[in-house]
C-alpha cells in the first residue's frame, strides 16, 4: 500500500488531534467568556506570551525541555501497554540525586561534575520507576497506582532530606540545599538563555523513537505491549523488557530532574516539583506516546505554561487558569480518542471501490 | 500534675481523635470508589471531586452562611464531575484511568480557579457533636468530637453493603459490574447503571471533600487533599470492594494519616514529612502483599480493568 492510497487514513491521525486542540481552545474560551473575560483577549495574550517574539519563544523552550523527558516516562512504558504515571517521582528522585552528586564532586572539572549529576538523576529516576514496572510484573500491583503513590514517597523523601541532613542552614524561609557551585550549573545554549536541557530532551526523544520503532528491543517492546500472551509464549523475555523499559521511562524523567536542578534552581527544594510531571503526561497522552510527536507538544504546552503569569497581569485571570486549560485540554483529547475510525471521510477509499457489508475489523 | 498524664495519654487520644476526624473523608471517597469499581469502572479522578467538593463546600458556606447548603454544593458539584467521567469513559476506545488522570487534572483546575477568593475567609463550619462532654480532660475531650458527616458515612456503609446484597438495584450493579455482557442480555441498559454508579460515587466523594474544607482541618486551601481521593482507589482493593470492610479501612488509614501529627503534638517533629505520607507507604505495602500476578483479587468485579 503506497502513502497517496492511504492519505485518508494518515490524515486522520494529524487532523483529529489538531482538531481536538481547536476544540479545547473554544470550550476554554466558552469558560473564560462566562467568566467574564474576553476569549479573543486570552488567544491574543497566550500567543504573545508564548510564541509572540524571540524573547517568548525562549521562554517556551525553558519549559520545553523538561516536558519532553517527562513525557517520555509515560510514552515509553504506554508502548508495553503500562500506564504508568511516576513522572513527577522520578523527576524529584532525579532532582535529588543531581544535587547529590553536584554537591558531592563539585571540586572536580565542571564537565566531569555535570556528567556525574546526569548519571545520578539517571540512575536514581531510573531505579525509581523500574520498581514500579517490577512491582506490576512480580507482584501483579497495578503500575497507574502505585507510581502515583510513589510520587507522593519521592516528595516526602525530598523534604525530609532538604529539611534534614542537606539543609543549607542559611535557607530559612524555604528550607533548601547547599547552591551548586556556579561554574557547575547548566550552561545556556550561546547567544540565547535556553539551558542545554533542550538538547538533553531533543536527543532522548530521537533516540526513544528510533529505539521503539526501529530495534528488535523495540519491536518486543511493541508486541508485548500488543498482546502479552502472544509475547510470552513467542519467548520474548518480558519480565527484562517490562524492566527496561520502565527504566529508560524514568531515567528521562530524573534527567529532567537534573536539568532543573542544574539549570533552573541550582539548589534542591520544594519548588522541584512543580508540575512538570503531570503535565508530562499531558503531553504523552496528546502525541499519543509517540516521542517524536511529543517534542511538538511539548513546545506547545510550554508556550502554554510560558503564558500563565502573562494571562494574570494582563487579563487579571488567575494562574490557575492554565491548570483548567490543561484540563480541557486532556478530556477533550481523550474524547478524540474515540473519534478515530468514526468519520467516514478518514477511510481510505479501495480502488476499485469494493462494497463490503462490515467496516469493522475482525477480532 | 495533669500535665505529666497528658504526656502519655495524649498522645494515643490524639492519634483517636485524629482517626475520628481524619477518616470521614476516606471513608467518603472508598464508598463512592467502591460503588464506582461495583460498576466496572475505575475513577482515579476522585481526587479531583474531593478538591472541587472541598472548595464549593467552602465557599457556598461563606457565601450563605449555612455549612449544610456547602454540603449539598459539593455534591451537586460532585454530580457534575461525575457525569462528565460517566460520560466520557464510557466511549468506545476511551480508557477509564485516562479520563480519571484527565479529570484530577480538571477537577483541581477548577477547585483552585474559582478557590482562590476563598483562601482568606472563614467561612461557617459544620456543628460538631461533644461526646466527650462528660469528662472534664480536655485532651478526651478535643478526641471525642465527632461530626454528623462521619456518621452520616458510618451509616452509609452498611446501607450499601444491604443495596447490593438485597436489592434489585444493586444486583443490577453488580451484574454489570461481572459481566457487562450478561447484563446485557437480561435487559438492564450497562451505560445507565454505569452513569448512575458512577456520578453518585463521585457524589459521595465529594461530600468526603466538604468533610474536609467543613470539619477537618475546616479551611480551604490548595493542599488540603493530600492525596486521600487516591488512596480511595487503593484502600477499596484493600477492602475487596464490600463497603463494610471500606468503613474498617477508612478508619485504619485515617488513624495512619494522625500518626505524624500527634507525634509533632508531643514535640517528636524529626522525619515529619515521612511520617506525614505514611499513607501512602502503607497503601503501598499493602497492595504490594496483596496483590498477584497470577490471579485477579477475590472480590474483584469481573469487568474491572477490561474496558469492556
Amino acid at each position: 500500500m503506497n502513502v497517496l492510497s492511504s492519505w485518508r487514513s494518515l490524515s486522520e491521525k494529524i487532523i483529529i488531534p489538531i482538531a481536538a486542540l481547536i476544540l479545547s481552545l473554544v470550550v476554554f474560551g466558552i469558560f473564560c467568556a462566562l467568566n467574564g473575560t474576553n476569549p479573543f483577549a486570552v488567544y491574543s495574550v497566550i500567543y504573545q506570551s508564548a510564541f509572540g517574539s524571540a524573547f517568548s519563544w525562549q521562554g517556551t523552550l525553558v519549559r520545553a525541555a523538561p516536558l519532553m523527558l517527562t513525557a517520555l516516562c509515560t510514552a515509553l512504558p504506554a508502548r508495553l501497554g503500562l500506564v504508568v504515571i511516576g513522572n513527577e517521582g522520578a523527576l524529584v528522585m532525579g532532582g535529588i540525586g543531581a544535587i547529590a552528586a553536584g554537591l558531592a564532586f563539585s571540586s572536580l572539572p565542571p564537565l566531569v561534575v555535570q556528567i556525574a549529576m546526569a548519571i545520578a538523576a539517571i540512575i536514581l529516576g531510573g531505579i525509581w520507576i523500574m520498581g514500579v514496572g517490577a512491582l506490576k510484573y512480580y507482584r501483579g500491583v497495578n503500575e497507574t497506582i502505585s507510581s502515583l503513590l510513589m510520587n507522593y514517597i519521592a516528595i516526602a523523601i525530598l523534604n525530609t532530606l532538604v529539611e534534614g541532613p542537606m539543609r543549607d542552614p542559611s535557607s530559612l524561609n524555604k528550607p533548601s540545599t547547599y547552591p551548586l557551585l556556579e561554574v557547575n550549573w547548566l550552561q545556556s545554549i550561546p547567544g540565547s538563555r535556553v539551558h542545554f536541557g533542550l538538547i538533553y530532551g531533543l536527543i532522548a526523544c530521537v533516540i526513544a523513537y528510533f529505539l521503539i520503532q526501529r530495534t528488535t528491543f523495540g519491536f518486543g517492546v511493541r508486541t508485548a505491549g500488543g498482546n502479552i500472551r502472544a509475547a510470552k509464549i513467542a519467548g520474548l523475555p518480558v519480565g527484562k523488557l517490562t524492566l527496561a523499559v520502565c527504566f529508560l521511562a524514568g531515567s528521562c524523567a530524573g534527567l529532567a530532574g537534573m536539568v532543573e536542578v542544574a539549570a533552573i534552581h541550582h539548589r534542591a527544594n520544594a519548588s522541584l516539583n512543580t508540575g512538570y510531571g503531570y503535565s508530562g503526561i499531558l503531553v504523552a497522552f496528546v502525541a499519543r506516546n509517540n516521542p517524536l510527536a511529543s517534542v511538538l507538544v511539548a513546545i506547545l504546552l510550554g508556550g502554554l505554561l510560558a503564558s500563565g503569569s502573562g494571562l494574570q497581569r494582563s487579563l487579571g485571570l488567575n494562574d490557575a487558569s492554565v491548570l483548567v486549560f490543561q484540563g480541557i485540554v486532556f478530556l477533550v483529547i481523550l474524547f478524540s480518542e474515540s473519534m478515530y475510525g468514526k468519520l467516514d471521510f478518514f477511510k481510505d477509499r479501495q480502488v476499485p471501490p469494493k462494497i463490503t457489508p462490515s467496516t469493522q475489523p475482525i477480532a | 500534675m495533669a500535665a505529666e498524664t497528658a504526656d502519655w495519654l495524649g498522645v494515643p487520644l490524639a492519634i483517636i481523635g485524629g482517626t475520628l476526624r481524619g477518616s470521614a473523608p476516606f471513608l467518603f471517597v472508598s464508598l463512592g470508589e467502591c460503588l464506582t469499581e461495583k460498576s466496572g469502572k475505575i475513577n482515579l479522578g476522585l481526587e479531583g471531586t474531593l478538591l472541587t467538593g472541598a472548595m464549593s463546600a467552602y465557599a457556598v458556606s461563606y457565601l450563605t452562611g449555612s455549612p449544610w447548603l456547602g454540603v449539598l454544593a459539593a455534591g451537586v458539584a460532585g454530580l457534575c464531575l461525575g457525569a462528565i467521567h460517566a460520560w466520557l469513559s464510557q466511549r468506545s476506545g476511551v480508557s477509564d484511568v485516562a479520563v480519571g488522570i484527565a479529570m484530577i487534572v480538571f477537577g483541581s483546575g477548577i477547585a483552585f480557579f474559582f478557590g482562590k477568593a476563598f483562601i482568606q475567609p472563614q467561612a461557617p463550619q459544620l456543628p460538631i457533636f461533644e461526646f466527650g462532654a462528660w469528662s472534664n480532660y480536655p485532651p478526651l475531650q478535643s478526641a471525642l468530637q465527632v461530626s454528623p458527616l462521619l456518621l452520616i458515612g458510618i451509616a452509609i456503609a452498611p446501607i450499601m453493603q444491604w443495596f447490593f446484597k438485597s436489592t434489585r438495584w444493586g444486583l443490577y450493579v453488580r451484574a454489570v459490574g461481572d459481566s457487562p455482557s450478561a447484563a446485557r442480555a437480561m435487559g438492564i441498559s450497562v451505560f445507565w447503571v454505569r452513569f448512575l454508579a458512577i456520578t453518585i460515587g463521585s457524589f459521595l466523594s465529594a461530600i468526603g471533600g466538604a468533610c474536609l474544607s467543613l470539619y477537618y482541618p475546616g479551611i480551604w486551601s490548595e493542599n488540603i487533599s493530600s492525596g486521600q481521593g487516591l488512596m480511595a482507589v487503593a484502600l477499596v482493593i484493600f477492602a475487596r470492594w464490600q463497603p463494610m470492610q471500606c468503613l474498617w479501612a477508612a478508619l485504619l488509614f485515617g488513624g495512619a494519616q494522625a500518626i505524624g501529627p500527634a507525634l509533632q503534638s508531643v514535640g517528636v517533629t524529626s522525619f515529619r514529612y515521612l511520617f506525614n505520607a505514611s499513607p501512602y507507604i502503607f497503601t503501598l505495602i499493602i497492595m504490594i502483599i496483596t496483590c498477584s500476578p497470577k490471579r485477579t483479587l477475590a472480590g474483584s468485579p469481573g469487568a474491572l480493568g477490561t474496558n469492556e
